[in-house]
């Protein structure tokens, strides 16, 4: 057993050794992942019926050849695949099909920081919302205040967001009519309702999340110690028992925000926002192969790296993490 | 860590405030036109493109030879200031203006027109479009790979602004042709500078690379929120353009063209939502605009299968559909019933077929071929694809051809790329479709249904039909060209392997202050003639 002391002073340097190792071992994973993403969306979007270029002016077959040649899909689906990947490592992720002269890259860098504006805004909307009632559950428990918020959230985890946000479209747009139902940016207030579809059932998720450990932590010694040494409740809650009770929540927090990428799917469908979630959908209607997989692989990307910090954070805050070791 | 969630969220809302944007108004005193032009466009080179955003926006920026006259369904001089034509109609000698240069300053010569168009033909450019060049003399083969000797192709420039067409034969609508942006000049150094002559993903129409010779230059591209072209100082003709530049939105969602139109973000609304027509309409009577559009909507029949091959059957079916009721009850957008596969123009062709509603002759005519009352008559599949309108008009018709002959038919909708693929495999019994004309012509819509036409798939052929068509092509004057158009109509609605059932309209909003904005069938209209009233 070493000293308290010694243990401090080398926590850092241990810990980022451990890190580091956690995380090269997790980069390393990500590669069969990746490889695996990329060749179920390359050989299914290849499988959908239809092509980039059919169109209801029908070319000739000697211009659709033409066109196939210039973008190599007459070649075995294997040899496409591996030209793929070979140019994806090296940053080309191709032209798009649907348009002509603008490359994928070009694309989602006009559409990512859309995207990651609503899946911010979200965000917080979903941990202000859930965390402050997951408090307010976790310190009345089995009394109304407890049951309403968490009816309420588990109405919130049950509805998807393509039926929310018709709903929502339907009560504020229509029939009240105050607030915008597309767009983004365009017109005030036309941010609100797609974050609140895309957050929402988050919101609910980490209320729960919250309450559950906050009652664990409010249970414990060390919260009966402050109040027997006549904290005041606010410190308590905030200060003492919610560093332990948001633990689930941090923890959760990888998988969601990854999560909010994919919802943003839907959502900037229902609300027309131009953000790569829509540009995805397009592009599989479009059958545009090239920007469904530059997307994929973003997608997949943002996953595995949230997932990742996540991890990294709920270890550094948890000290019980951090002592056993947990990055293996 | 909470408080600065707050502080977040609260300037997050507080964010959601609009971007700075020209409003109508001050736009009106700047001379700008700020145009609702639905979705992003594919791209801007007049080449590859094929849609009506993109026209809309290349027009601006480029010039043909001719030019599509903005108040009806003539073609008036473009780049071109004027041009004669032999006496056997085969060979056209263009002038091109003296005063024509490009927005570089450089001169737009007869060899960019050859440059250009060999452009459009090169097989390896992929161009959907090359066929509005197929009358000129070897092109077609050209663009089909049949010879690779492009001198062979009938256009030459005989002196810097002397540019010679040499057509396969006589073609009245040739003219027409060329004020569609797939014949328009490109700069050819510009076009080698990025890529060469079959680079289909070139930069080159990037507002920094761009080199065009129409009345505006683009100045702004920015993906998904607007296109902002300039006035072009160079222009031959800029001494008379009231406009100072025009603004672009691709706005493709209905309800938010609405508010940008309410609340003076736009001089027009490009799309009324079906349910704000007649409001509209009744509100807003200067604003409010139906126009004829050259376009229509129809179904398809499979021809090559049993019992649709009956052409009894197939009579039998547009019998039975009340396109009256269909378009007062269900599309509500103002459409007219189609009686002609060509949509009909009092001033040029107005072709005398018609489809009756008649469900008793509907039902002897299907008894005759054999399913008297609907009887022993096979379970049909309708194909569309999903949308929302189309799946109205099925129902209807679904419900005609149940209630009158008796007849059962599944609706089946499909996403877009499913429903071409099955077309063009063959794999349908009957599919809605529509059709835009790109010329006023009876020639763009009839020639479809020539045999073994890329966009025929209907199995269906008649020699008759291609015969008229044929003589069409070789009439000495235009009265025969329309007589035997005529009777190509009479034969395709007589045999009914396409059922047409009613005529585009546009129905859309325009600001009162936009002067020269005039109707006409192809929904073009040169922003060279559109002024701003302050």
């Amino acid at each position: 057993m070493v000293s308290k002391h010694a243990r401090h002073s080398s926590l850092p340097v241990y810990f980022f050794r451990r890190l580091t190792y956690f995380i090269l071992k997790r980069i390393f994973t990500y590669i069969p992942v990746m490889l695996v993403v990329i060749s179920a969306t390359f050989f299914m979007v290849h499988a959908a019926p239809g092509g980039p270029f059919d169109d209801d002016r029908v070319a000739s077959p000697e211009i659709l050849k033409q066109l196939n040649e210039t973008y190599n899909l007459n070649d075995p689906l294997i040899t496409q695949l591996g030209n793929y990947l070979v140019n994806a490592v090296q940053g080309d992720f191709g032209p798009s099909y649907k348009y002509p002269g603008r490359t994928v890259s070009e694309l989602i860098a006009s559409g990512l920081p859309i995207t990651v504006e609503l899946a911010f805004y979200a965000i917080l909307f979903a941990l202000l919302l859930g965390v402050l009632s997951g408090i307010i559950a976790s310190l009345n428990p089995g009394k109304f205040l407890d049951y309403l918020p968490m009816s309420i959230s588990m109405i919130g985890i049950c509805v998807p967001s393509i039926i929310l946000g018709p709903i929502l479209i339907l009560f504020f747009g229509i029939w009240i009519d105050i607030l915008p139902v597309s767009g983004w940016g365009e017109f005030s207030g036309d941010k609100i309702l797609p974050t609140i579809t895309l957050g929402s059932a988050y919101a609910a998720i980490f209320a729960r999340l919250t309450r559950g450990g906050m009652l664990e932590i409010l249970a414990q010694d060390f919260i009966r110690t402050a109040r027997a040494k006549g904290l005041n409740e606010t410190r308590v809650v905030f200060f003492h028992a919610l560093r332990g009770g948001i633990m689930p929540t941090i923890g959760f927090l990888g998988p969601a925000i990854a999560g909010l990428f994919a919802g943003s799917f839907v959502v900037e469908t229902i609300f027309q926002i131009n953000g790569i979630g829509r540009y995805y959908v397009q592009a599989a209607f479009n059958r545009d192969y090239t920007l469904i997989l530059g997307i994929s692989i973003l997608i997949t990307f943002f996953t595995l790296t949230f997932v990742l910090l996540s991890d990294i954070l709920a270890t550094y805050l948890n000290p019980r993490l951090r002592e056993k070791g947990s990055m293996n | 860590m909470k408080k600065i969630s707050l502080i977040l969220f609260v300037f997050a809302i507080l964010s959601c405030s609009s971007q700075e944007s020209l409003d109508v108004e001050s736009a009106n005193k700047q001379g700008i036109l700020l145009l609702d032009n639905g979705t992003e466009p594919q791209g801007l080179d007049p080449h590859i493109v094929t849609g009506v955003t993109e026209h809309k926006i290349i027009i601006a920026l480029f010039e043909g030879l001719t030019m599509q006259n903005p108040k009806g369904e003539g073609i008036i001089p473009g780049a071109a200031e004027s041009w004669t034509i032999s006496s056997n109609g085969k060979e056209l000698l263009f002038k091109i203006r003296d005063d024509a240069v490009w927005s570089n300053g450089d001169p737009l010569t007869a060899d960019d027109f050859v440059y250009s168009w060999k452009r459009i033909l090169t097989p390896a450019l992929g161009s959907k479009y090359p066929d509005m060049l197929y009358a000129v003399k070897n092109a077609e083969d050209y663009n089909k790979g049949l010879i690779n000797n492009f001198d062979l192709v009938g256009v030459e420039a005989l002196d810097e602004k002397v540019l010679k067409v040499t057509l396969r034969t006589k073609t009245p609508f040739f003219l027409k042709q060329l004020a569609h942006y797939a014949t328009y000049p490109v700069h050819p150094n510009t076009i080698e500078k990025f890529g060469g002559i079959s680079n289909r993903d070139s930069q080159w129409t990037r507002p920094d690379n761009m080199i065009s010779n129409g009345p505006f230059i683009l100045s702004e591209w920015s993906i998904n929120k607007v296109i902002k072209v300039n006035k072009n100082d160079k222009y031959w003709d800029s001494d008379n353009l009231k406009l100072n530049g025009i603004h672009f939105f691709p706005i493709d969602n209905e309800s938010t063209a609405d508010r940008y139109y309410r609340s003076g973000k736009t001089h027009n609304l490009n799309i009324i939502q079906t349910e704000k027509i007649s409001k509209y309409k009744n509100e807003y009577p200067e604003e409010f605009k139906l126009e004829k559009y050259f376009g229509t909507y129809y179904y398809r029949i499979n021809t090559d299968i049993e019992p649709l091959n009956d052409v009894k059957v197939r009579k039998a079916l547009s019998l039975a559909i009340d396109r009256q009721i269909l378009v007062d009850r269900v599309t509500k957008g103002g459409q007219k019933p189609a009686y002609s596969f060509t949509p009909p123009s009092e001033n040029y062709y107005d072709p005398p077929t018609y489809l009756p509603y008649d469900p008793s002759l509907a039902r002897t005519l299907l008894a005759e071929a054999g399913f008297p009352d609907g009887n022993g008559f096979p379970e049909f599949e309708l194909l569309y694809n999903t949308n929302e309108g189309h799946q109205k008009i099925a129902q209807a018709i679904q419900q005609f051809w149940l209630k009158e002959l008796g007849i059962k038919v599944t609706l089946t909708n499909v996403d877009w790329k499913v429903y071409l693929d099955r077309q063009s495999q063959g794999e349908f019994e009957i599919t809605r479709a529509g059709w835009i004309g790109d010329y006023v012509d009876p020639n763009s819509f009839l020639d479809m249904m020539v045999k073994d036409r890329g966009n025929n798939m209907t199995g269906w052929s008649n020699s008759q039909y291609d015969e008229f068509l044929m003589k069409a092509a070789f009439s000495e004057s235009e009265k025969d060209r329309i007589t035997y158009f005529t009777e190509a109509e009479k034969i395709l609605m007589d045999e009914l392997p396409i059922i047409p059932i009613y005529t585009y309209t546009r129905v859309y909003m325009l600001k009162e202050e936009v002067k020269g904005w005039f109707p006409n069938m192809l929904d073009t209209h040169p922003y060279q003639f559109i002024s701003l009233e302050d």
